[in-house]
């Protein structure tokens, strides 16, 4: 479904991602770890298509398909979906107005019908319910004073909401206290399809324990130095990066 | 759904070209004789069937505006406006006022149909009464009977000064004084239509007051006259929307409000304008410079002015609210967007008079392209306006590198027990949250759309629901190419 091949990104004059290779396939969920730094979220930018983040070699197919270059509104409604490190504030713009506009302009583009207001609020108050998203928060502007864990949570409930078949999620567990973690954790583990795939950014083994990886990724100074099982979480946690790093080098 | 609100509802649904009211309808017009003279001041006054002291009114105003400079102050930018070269009153032919829609040519109803102005009897449904300015005459008039019911006068200014001229004689020139400033004086001596409007004591006018101007004569100038006045204990929202057809040449748009809200009546004054901006070099487009002005003569009275200014090539308008009653109330909610070669000179001016009065002003101005987006305001206390209360809030949102953002604001205070708030941001759409919405679906235009709307949002919550939703459309549809 994704094969990121030999991947070159700059930003600005820096290098970042400096020869990533990378296969998920359809239906698995990969974990990507790695220090402070060492690019993963400039991985995630770069799957999503943000400006200013420059592709100079390399390639990122999807379905076949070479993303480089594909604003990122075609790749939203293609189904990539990134649930952001630092989700931003929109002020003025309701939480429900947002999904709202984001819903139908997804559907636009996918070709199926848009839904009207009533439709949508039930839609949403369905699965904000099961993510103990609140009322009050869907009247809120979008983001704006929500706690860290507020705003991890409304990420996934639009993951949820807006069905995509790639889902980066990056450092969606941070902030999160440990019952937020298991309800965040249910809805990834019951998005979990044979045609979707996901990649899943973290810091902590943890995680791992609620969304079981098929693989975890080793990401540092802008390359993949070592992947294996759900195993190699714990061994990370145990040795620590600068050994991994040693080891692989 | 009353089928009318289907229609609009349908109609704001297609806004989505760049100019939607770029259309000019082919109908024939009966116009003055090129220029400005005292003789085109008669000949108006002429076609107004006007008594003589309104005559002599108006010529006054000319021989004023005659030794009058225009101003150059504002930071506004135009070629040299040739005052003979216009036409100075325009009217579709053979339409005396009409008593019911059937009688009205189908074309106008067909241009207000295509402005999305369902300007039929359903609009009672939904409690809007419309008073037509189709260039210089008011061609239909609704609900007048369940107006009369309550006693509220709605009506043609042309038809109060002849119905009822003790009462225009009472208020008109008494807000905005006729040697006010060069373009109201020339309003005061062609003025060529408008609305009037009086709701009697006590009375809270049971619906919406609405006009829709549009200019559809070229080289015409549009020189509306509006007088709202609220006695005592009442209560009016009036609705103004504006759409002018595009032209390459500019047109001149000169008008006058005055509201009067005697002790205890409230005014809200809402303004949608659309005009044409010119386009995307900056050819054509509309000169608006208007003079607004709420006087607030009783005590506990209210005059609220809310505008969304999205149209026009050069906008110099200032609605302003004179506190004179004790414990009046004023304010004024403005948003102001400028793409392209648009420049905006806007704001207000509150003066504090009575006792304990209080004033409020939320400014929001969005300057996109090449465009220039002024807040001009003054906010003065005078020496016997005790505890007198200013808040002040202009934010101003670029987008782009090429347009600006100037905020000018004036504060004048006689009187120590006055607290004066102001606050003011300077911003830009930021690439965070743009690609935020992106990354979620949204195209570039509906992005920033969304974003600017809540950038609004303060100001657009004070604008009646329906209107509401066609300004927030407006805002996208202004901001087409600012970006990408
Ligand atoms: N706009 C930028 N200009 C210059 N350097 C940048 C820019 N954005 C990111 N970087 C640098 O790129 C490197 C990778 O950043 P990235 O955010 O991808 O790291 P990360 O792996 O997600 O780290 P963390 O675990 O802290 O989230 C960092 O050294 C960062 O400082
Ligand atoms: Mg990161």
């Amino acid at each position: 479904m994704l094969e990121i091949k030999n991947l070159h990104v700059r930003v600005g004059d820096k290098d970042i991602l400096k020869g990533l290779n990378l296969t998920v396939g359809a239906g698995q969920v990969h974990a990507i770890m790695g220090p402070n730094g060492s690019g993963k979220s400039t991985l995630s930018y770069v799957l999503a298509g943000r400006a200013g983040y420059d592709v100079t070699d390399g390639a990122i197919l999807y379905n076949g398909e070479n993303l480089v270059g594909m604003p990122p509104e075609e790749r939203a409604a293609k189904g990539v979906f990134l649930a952001m490190q630092y989700p931003v504030e929109i002020p003025g713009v309701t939480t429900m107005m947002f999904l709202k506009s984001a819903l139908n302009a997804l559907a636009r583009a996918r070709g199926q019908s848009e839904m009207d207001a009533i439709a949508v609020l039930k839609a949403v108050r369905k699965k904000a319910a099961t993510l103990n998203v609140s009322e009050e928060m869907l009247k809120r502007a979008l983001n704006v004073g929500f706690s860290g864990g507020e705003k991890k949570r409304l990420e996934i409930l639009q993951m949820a909401l807006f069905e995509p078949k790639l889902a980066i999620l990056d450092e969606t567990d941070s902030g999160l206290d440990i019952d937020a973690l298991k309800l965040v954790a249910e809805g990834v583990n019951s998005l979990r399809s044979p045609e979707r795939a996901m990649l899943v950014i973290t810091h902590y083994q943890r995680l791992l324990d609620y969304i079981v990886p098929d693989r975890v990724h080793v990401l540092s100074n802008g390359r993949i130095i070592k992947e294996g099982g759900k195993e190699l979480a714990l061994e990370l946690e145990a040795k620590g990066y600068e050994q991994i790093v040693k080891d692989a080098a | 759904m009353s089928s009318a609100a289907a229609e609009t509802k349908s109609q704001v649904a297609a806004i989505g070209e760049k100019y939607k009211y770029g259309f000019v309808t082919d109908i024939e017009m009966e116009r003055a004789p090129k220029g400005l003279s005292a003789d085109t001041v008669r000949y108006v006054s002429a076609k107004k069937n006007e008594p003589e002291w309104m005559l002599e009114w108006r010529l006054g105003a000319f021989k004023r505006w005659g030794e009058m400079k225009e101003p150059s102050w504002a930071r506004v930018h135009y070629p040299k406006i040739d005052y003979q070269a216009a036409y100075y009153y325009a009217a579709p032919k053979n339409t005396p006022l009409k008593q019911s829609l059937d009688e009205v040519d189908p074309k106008l109803l067909e241009t207000y149909k295509k402005l999305g102005i369902p300007l039929s009897e359903q609009m009672a449904l939904a409690g809007v009464a419309v008073d037509a300015v189709f260039d210089s005459v008011s061609v239909a008039t609704t609900f007048k009977d369940k107006l009369n019911e309550a006693g509220v006068i709605f009506c043609p200014i042309s038809e109060a000064i002849r119905d009822y001229p003790e009462m225009v004689k009472q208020y008109l020139g008494t807000v905005v004084p006729v040697t006010d400033n060069f373009f109201a004086t020339l309003n005061a001596a062609v003025f060529s239509d408008g609305t009037f409007v009086y709701v009697p004591k006590g009375v809270r006018c049971p619906m919406e007051l609405s006009t829709y101007f549009r200019i559809n004569a070229s080289e015409t100038g549009q020189f509306e006259r509006t007088l709202i006045i609220a006695d005592e204990g009442s209560y009016v929202s009036y609705l103004e929307g504006c759409t002018a057809p595009k032209r390459d040449e500019n047109q001149l748009h000169a008008a006058v409000v005055e509201l009067i809200a005697l002790e205890g009546a409230e005014i809200k004054y809402s303004t949608v304008q659309n005009w044409y901006p010119g386009d995307e070099n900056g050819l054509g487009g509309i000169f608006n410079f208007v003079t607004k002005r709420g006087d607030c003569r009783g005590a506990r009275s209210k005059i609220s002015w809310t505008q969304v200014e999205t149209g026009s090539a050069i906008t110099w308008k200032y609605p302003s609210c004179i506190l004179r009653g004790d414990g009046s109330v004023g304010e004024f909610y403005s948003i102001a967007i400028a793409n392209h070669y648009q420049q905006a000179d806007t704001g207000t001016k509150m003066i504090h008079i009575g006792k304990n009065t209080r004033s409020r002003i939320i400014s929001k101005g969005i300057s996109a392209g090449k465009a220039h987006n002024t807040y001009r305001g003054l906010v003065s206390v005078l020496g016997k306006a005790e505890n007198a209360r200013n808040f002040t809030q202009c934010d101003s949102l670029l987008i782009g590198k090429e347009c600006g953002a100037h905020t000018v604001p004036y504060i004048e205070s006689r009187n120590p027990s006055a607290r004066i708030e102001h606050e003011a941001t300077t911003s830009k759409i930021a690439e965070d949250q743009l690609f935020y919405c992106l990354q979620r679906g949204l195209g570039q235009e509906e992005a920033v759309a969304l974003i600017v709307n809540g950038f609004c949002k303060e100001v657009l919550q004070q604008l009646p629901m329906e209107f509401a939703v066609e300004a927030q459309k407006l805002v996208g549809i202004s901001l087409e190419g600012s970006v990408g």
